[in-house]
């Protein structure tokens, strides 16, 4: 979790929710196997087809905009992204993004030196991006927020722990 | 040093002022789920293995965004629903009831200085009773269902002061789309966007919601309005804590301020495909149009289903036209007040309260290549179920008049 190593897919600003799962598909089921082969078909049909394990999505600005869906973190992980770094992202898709368990950077100044295929290094602790030989810095996620995410998401979180880190150190 | 609003409702939850950027917990008030999260929060708070809902009177269900359901998916999801709101004895509104935004309101769930979460990006328009209410994901909501606390950053806050009259083909619709193409789609992002000024002062309830419900389409995390004479009429009745008014302080420190001199604003449209995408309807004047929609938790409130009314009224529409009453209520006023009757003898396919075509998956999809003037909050490309249909978002006004002649049409200004 805390180092992780993948191949880039490059995607551009205002990636909405409707773009990542489009919501036609979210009502009907909550089977996530049958909702990844629709992630990000709406910004890059060869995606769920194409994306392999580990691979890392890098993105612009207001990643994630849109609706509150979950699905949209749900589907991108359950592809196999191990991680999207963005310029910015909207706030849901971020918070939403802890508690499933996938990690999100928001690292603007790596985001115009890579390229698709392009192999990345995110440091989650140091708060680093290794790219090439540059290596890129980010202000590292929040302790609390880098708790759910070692415990593999908040449900995870909440059943090892039996409760949430908020209430007792909101730091 | 003064408070914000959005800084006001937080410190009289936490017994003292609190600092933009601060992580705060906070007691909910409100918690909603609708058909399109509440299913995967029903889903965590089992895995979590959570045993009872922290406060049944406090936690709500609404089937509106698929609602009657279209399939069969769909039908096992809200039987989820229901089943789980049974064995919790929470209060689910089923179908017919109307739209989640506009239900929590008329039930008496919101009141000022209340703090509501809903799983739904536009949770932010309760923030017009003075409010804070945001959106958030499902397993967010389940840690909500099982603790009734949350965490949030306190946001800093921009203003959005909007002064002087509207003409009179211009609605609270165009101040938002304009305000939302000044600030951009992420440009008020984490921050809490207050909506001041003497035109808010002299707005209906209707008209404020509308400008609080598009807040998130600026990346805001709530949009919201003081609370006044206007907000404890609406509210007269429906909630059982004493009403507050609550403004944001002269002194308070705002991020940034956006200006709108209401006097200037022409009709404004979100054109395709980003509701950001701004322009005035004047520059697509007779452009054809395939569907309209007049609805949503934007704009299907009874002030908006009126005006539709009053263009239609005693003519027929050119183009396809879909209208939908935001709730049970707004339809029942509609049907007393005759609006219903106008908009079906005028063409309109008039349909159940509920989320309607906005949300693309029943109820007026369109097809490719067609054109879609719509009341609603988003644009995106696929929103309404068709990747290559353009939408474009309107003013109840500009709806009603592209409807009756078929094309992209300014309002007359009388």
């Amino acid at each position: 979790m805390e180092m992780l190593k993948g191949k880039v897919w490059k995607l551009g600003d205002d990636i909405s929710t409707d773009l990542i799962i489009p919501g036609k598909y979210k009502f009907k089921t909550i089977d996530f196997n049958e909702l990844a082969k629709h992630a990000m078909e709406g910004a890059d049909p060869t995606f769920s087809s194409k994306v392999s394990k580990g691979d890392i999505i890098v993105a612009g600005k207001n990643f994630g905009c849109g609706s509150s869906r979950e699905q949209a973190p749900v589907v991108i992980k359950h592809a196999g992204v191990s991680a999207v770094v963005a310029k910015s992202f909207a706030r849901i898709f971020y918070r939403n993004s802890f508690n499933v368990g996938l990690p999100v950077v928001e690292c603007p100044e790596v985001v115009d030196r890579v390229k698709a295929g392009d192999i990345v290094e995110v440091s989650l602790r140091e708060g680093r991006i290794k790219a090439g030989d540059k290596m890129y810095s980010f202000k590292p996620v929040p302790a609390f927020l880098m708790t759910i995410l070692q415990d593999g998401g908040l449900v995870d979180h909440y059943k090892k722990r039996g409760g949430f880190v908020w209430e007792k150190e909101p730091k | 040093m003064g408070m914000t609003l959005a800084e006001k409702i937080i410190s009289r939850k936490i017994g003292r002022e609190p600092s933009p950027g601060e992580i705060v917990v906070l007691p909910i008030d409100a918690a909603m789920a609708h058909d399109g999260t509440a299913p995967l929060m029903i889903k965590s708070f089992e895995e979590m293995g959570a045993k009872k809902v922290w406060d049944r009177k406090r936690a709500i269900f609404v089937l509106d965004h698929i609602s009657p359901s279209s399939n069969e998916g769909t039908s096992a999801l809200h039987k989820m629903m229901r089943d789980f709101a049974k064995k919790h004895g929470i209060t689910l509104y089923d179908v017919g009831e109307g739209i989640c935004h506009q239900i929590l309101p008329e039930k008496g769930y919101v009141f000022p200085g209340g703090v509501v979460v809903g799983a739904d990006s536009h949770t932010c328009t309760h923030g017009a009773f003075a409010a804070f209410s945001t959106g958030i994901g499902s397993t967010d909501m389940s840690a909500v269902f099982a603790s009734g606390k949350l965490w949030f950053k306190v946001p800093e806050s921009l203003k959005v002061n909007v002064t002087g009259r509207f003409k009179k083909n211009v609605m609270s619709k165009d101040a938002i789309i304009y305000a939302i193409g000044e600030v951009g789609a992420d440009g008020a992002t984490y921050k809490a966007v207050e909506f001041t000024g003497g035109t808010v002062k002299d707005m209906t309830m209707d008209s404020r919601m509308t400008m609080t419900n598009m807040a998130i389409e600026m990346g805001g995390k709530t949009g919201l309005v003081a609370s006044d004479s206007t907000t404890k009429e609406f509210l007269k009745g429906r909630i059982h804590v004493p009403f507050i008014e609550l403004s944001g302080d002269k002194e308070a420190r705002y991020s940034d301020v956006l200006e709108v001199d209401a006097a200037e604003l022409e009709p404004q449209l979100s054109c395709p495909h980003q509701v950001d995408n701004v322009k005035p309807v004047s520059e697509f004047e007779g452009k054809p149009v395939d569907q309209v929609f007049i609805g949503s938790c934007t704009n299907g409130r009874l002030e908006d289903l009126k005006i539709a009314a009053r263009v239609l009224k005693g003519k027929q529409v050119k183009a396809r036209t879909i209208a939908m009453p935001a709730s049970r209520e707004v339809m029942l006023d509609a049907i007393r007040e005759g609006i219903i009757e106008e908009l079906v003898k005028a063409g309109c396919a008039v349909g159940v309260p509920g989320c309607g075509p906005c949300v693309g998956g029943h109820h007026g999809v369109p097809s490719p290549g067609e054109v879609v003037v719509s009341t609603t909050n988003r644009n995106f490309k696929g929103r309404m179920g068709c990747a290559d249909a353009d939408i474009y978002l309107a003013s109840p006004l500009t709806a009603a008049y592209s409807a009756l002649n078929g094309k992209f049409t300014v309002p007359p200004e009388v």
